[in-house]
């Protein structure tokens, strides 16, 4: 309890001014590294900043420019879209799938096979990125790749060929570990006699989920699904594969910013689809949390 | 009908939780399973369920072997010590739940489960969920869910633990009332002797995957097989005193009482229950002396303890008739039990104090 002599919402007893300088030094750092960043992303989006060149000396203000040429160009459209097939695919059926999958069939088993599956998965997970991508070369290499070897199929070029699906199967293998880890968390508090209940009543596992584990982990669902389509909306990893290509089939947004901005040197615009970006993250985020509070108020408030 | 026939558990480990089980339970017979934790109860009540294969042996419910089936094709309903109510769902949802993977249609079920719950009082509550619910609401939901789907047996797993002691009274009754109504063969689990005692028609006490006795509760209470039982039954517990019979005499704890025909020389174990002593203020040979070392209040009597050479002895007295502490007093036996070995001697029949009520 708190002292008796402090306000309510002060449990430490410091008061305004002393607390203020406790928060201070991290407020001084996120506003220098994360705030203003932001900002100035921001502003030079609405400019023609150039890495080079003339608009690199002199800078124009140049309105929503950026954004309407953005919107309207084909590349964009194509690399939004891609970014969803990306994300669909990799984190939403692929991790999360899988490693519910695997979270589900590990569940209540102890002994090798459970410290082996987890060790390999989460072994894929602490790698560096870099060395990951060059396991997949490895692996995927047109002349002497390991999967042209296993499936006898010399000569392939994955990564020409289907570089989306390419970069979708490297990132499940990659990610898969923390929904499985957190779905292995999240069934662990399904009573065992919920499922049993349900196992004596005669509900195979589609009915064992639909009407005890999933209502039971919904939360831990939706935070899964929340966290795993940001990392992989935001995820530059595939760069190392392909590169955005070919012919930018497997450009993703943010492969795409920096190919503008960096290599096309167009700081202005690469700006403006920054902050698109942050705009579609920011609804993401809102309608998981709008779906979470949602849930949580059904289940304490009065019945529907 | 439930039948077991050499039905045996192995765990992993070599711990063996069933040990070749043979049992019988009747049609429409409330049985108990009654034991210590860890002595396989919850283990036979999970394996007639089907939620643990036996290592051999087999099982019938009704003359089908249940055995190879799996737990939602052997029609049978469980009670689960945590109620195991789906919390997103409605009373009336839990109550139906199962008729609803059994594919009936919505509006019969919406029926079925408003019967089941007018009968157990739920009526009020069918739109709540188990959160908005009491302890006892809860249990009784979890009954409901269980009567909706008319099984062939109800499997009860300590269902009453959970609720306070007030309630639980209100419970064993209610519950005892409606399995009486329905007739439906019941298996129920529990450590509480008291409850087995008051529920069953059949109890049987397990010990290490064994059944050490079964019987009637009377049966039980009156003539426990083995000292373990006898310690176990009873809300205070036996005074089980270590004699010896010499001379046509027996002696136990510094008192000489005589010795029933036919019983065996040398050392046995005296068991007499504190209810059956009486407490003297004057010697007797065949009371047993001691110091009144310690009362214990138990409402309508008191337990009094006598201390005589590191011996304790344990007797009821009513209310109003306690010795003072640290005087003299004698524990009179009136009924007794003689175990050698452990088990119980087959002394010669006795008139029983009143005839239970057996169904078989």
């Amino acid at each position: 309890m708190a002292p008796t002599t402090s306000p309510p919402g002060d449990a430490a007893g410091l008061g305004k001014a002393r607390a203020a300088a406790f928060v201070l030094p991290a407020l001084v750092l996120i506003g220098v590294f994360l705030v203003f960043p932001a900002l100035w992303t921001i502003y030079l989006g609405l400019t023609d900043y150039r890495l080079t060149g003339l608009a690199a000396a002199d800078p124009q203000v140049v309105g929503l420019d950026n954004y309407t040429d953005a919107l309207t160009d084909p590349r964009f459209l194509t690399s939004l879209w891609l970014t969803v097939a990306y994300v669909g695919g990799s984190a939403v059926i692929g991790q999360a799938g899988l490693g519910f999958t695997l979270a589900w069939i590990l569940r209540g088993r102890t002994g090798p096979v459970r410290r082996a599956v987890e060790g390999v998965v989460l072994l894929s997970w602490i790698l560096p990125s870099t060395v990951v991508g060059f396991l997949w070369f490895a692996l995927l290499d047109r002349d002497d790749g390991t999967l042209n070897a296993l499936l006898h199929t010399p000569g392939l070029a994955w990564l020409l060929d289907h570089p989306l699906l390419s970069i979708i199967v490297f990132n499940v293998w990659r990610g898969t570990a923390f929904s499985m880890m957190l779905y292995s968390a999240a069934l662990e508090n399904v009573p065992p006699s919920h499922l049993e209940t349900a196992r004596l009543a005669g509900a195979g596992v589609p009915q064992q989920l639909r009407d005890v584990v999933l209502p039971l982990i919904r939360r831990h669902v939706l935070t899964n699904l929340l966290l795993i389509s940001l990392w992989t909306f935001n995820d530059f990893t595939p760069f190392v594969l392909t590169g955005g290509g070919p012919e930018g089939r497997s450009e993703i947004l943010p492969v795409y910013v920096y190919n503008i901005a960096l290599k096309g040197g167009e700081l202005g615009a690469g700006a403006a689809v920054s902050f698109l970006i942050l705009l579609i993250n920011l609804i993401f985020a809102l309608a998981y949390l709008r779906l979470l509070r949602g849930r949580r108020k059904s289940l304490t408030g009065p019945p529907a | 009908m439930i039948t077991l026939h050499r039905l045996t558990k192995d765990f992993p480990g070599g711990v063996r939780a069933l040990d070749t089980l043979d049992l019988t339970i009747g049609d429409g017979e409330f049985f108990t399973l009654l034991g210590p934790s860890g002595c396989g109860k919850t283990t036979l009540l999970r394996t007639v369920a089907g939620l643990e294969t036996p290592t051999s042996g087999t099982i019938h419910i009704n003359d089908t072997d249940v055995t190879p089936l799996p737990p939602g094709r052997r029609d049978v309903a469980m009670v689960f010590q945590d109620y195991a109510l789906f919390p997103h769902m409605t009373v009336s949802d839990n109550i139906a739940h199962p008729l609803r993977i059994k594919k009936v249609p919505r509006a019969e079920r919406a029926t079925k489960a408003a019967d089941v719950a007018h009968r157990l009082s739920l009526a009020e509550l069918l739109h709540r969920r188990p959160a908005q619910l009491s302890g006892g609401q809860q249990q009784r939901v979890a009954l409901a869910r269980a009567i909706a789907c008319h099984p062939t047996a109800f499997l009860f797993d300590e269902p009453l633990s959970n609720l306070d002691a007030r309630l639980r009274l209100e419970a064993r009754t209610f519950l005892k009332r409606l399995q009486r109504e329905l007739a439906v063969t019941t298996v129920f689990v529990t450590h509480d002797q008291a409850e087995a005692l008051a529920l069953a028609d059949r109890i049987a006490v397990m010990s290490h995957g064994r059944m050490i006795q079964i019987g009637t509760p009377a049966d039980v209470f009156q003539r426990p097989a083995t000292t373990f039982v006898a310690a176990f039954i009873g809300s205070t517990p036996m005074n089980l005193l270590p004699g010896r019979h010499t001379d046509g005499a027996l002696h136990v704890a510094g008192a000489t009482l005589p010795a029933p025909t036919g019983t065996p020389e040398g050392d046995l174990v005296y068991g007499v229950r504190p209810e059956y002593m009486d407490v003297l203020p004057q010697t007797r040979p065949d009371a047993f002396p001691g110091t009144v070392s310690v009362l214990e209040n138990l409402g309508t009597s008191t337990l009094v303890t006598l201390e005589n050479d590191g011996t304790l002895i344990q007797a009821v007295v009513p209310e109003g008739d306690e010795p003072a502490i640290g005087t003299p007093a004698w524990a009179l036996p009136r009924r007794s039990l003689l175990y050698k070995d452990g088990h119980l001697l087959q002394a010669p029949p006795r008139k029983p104090v009143y005839t239970g009520t057996a169904l078989l």
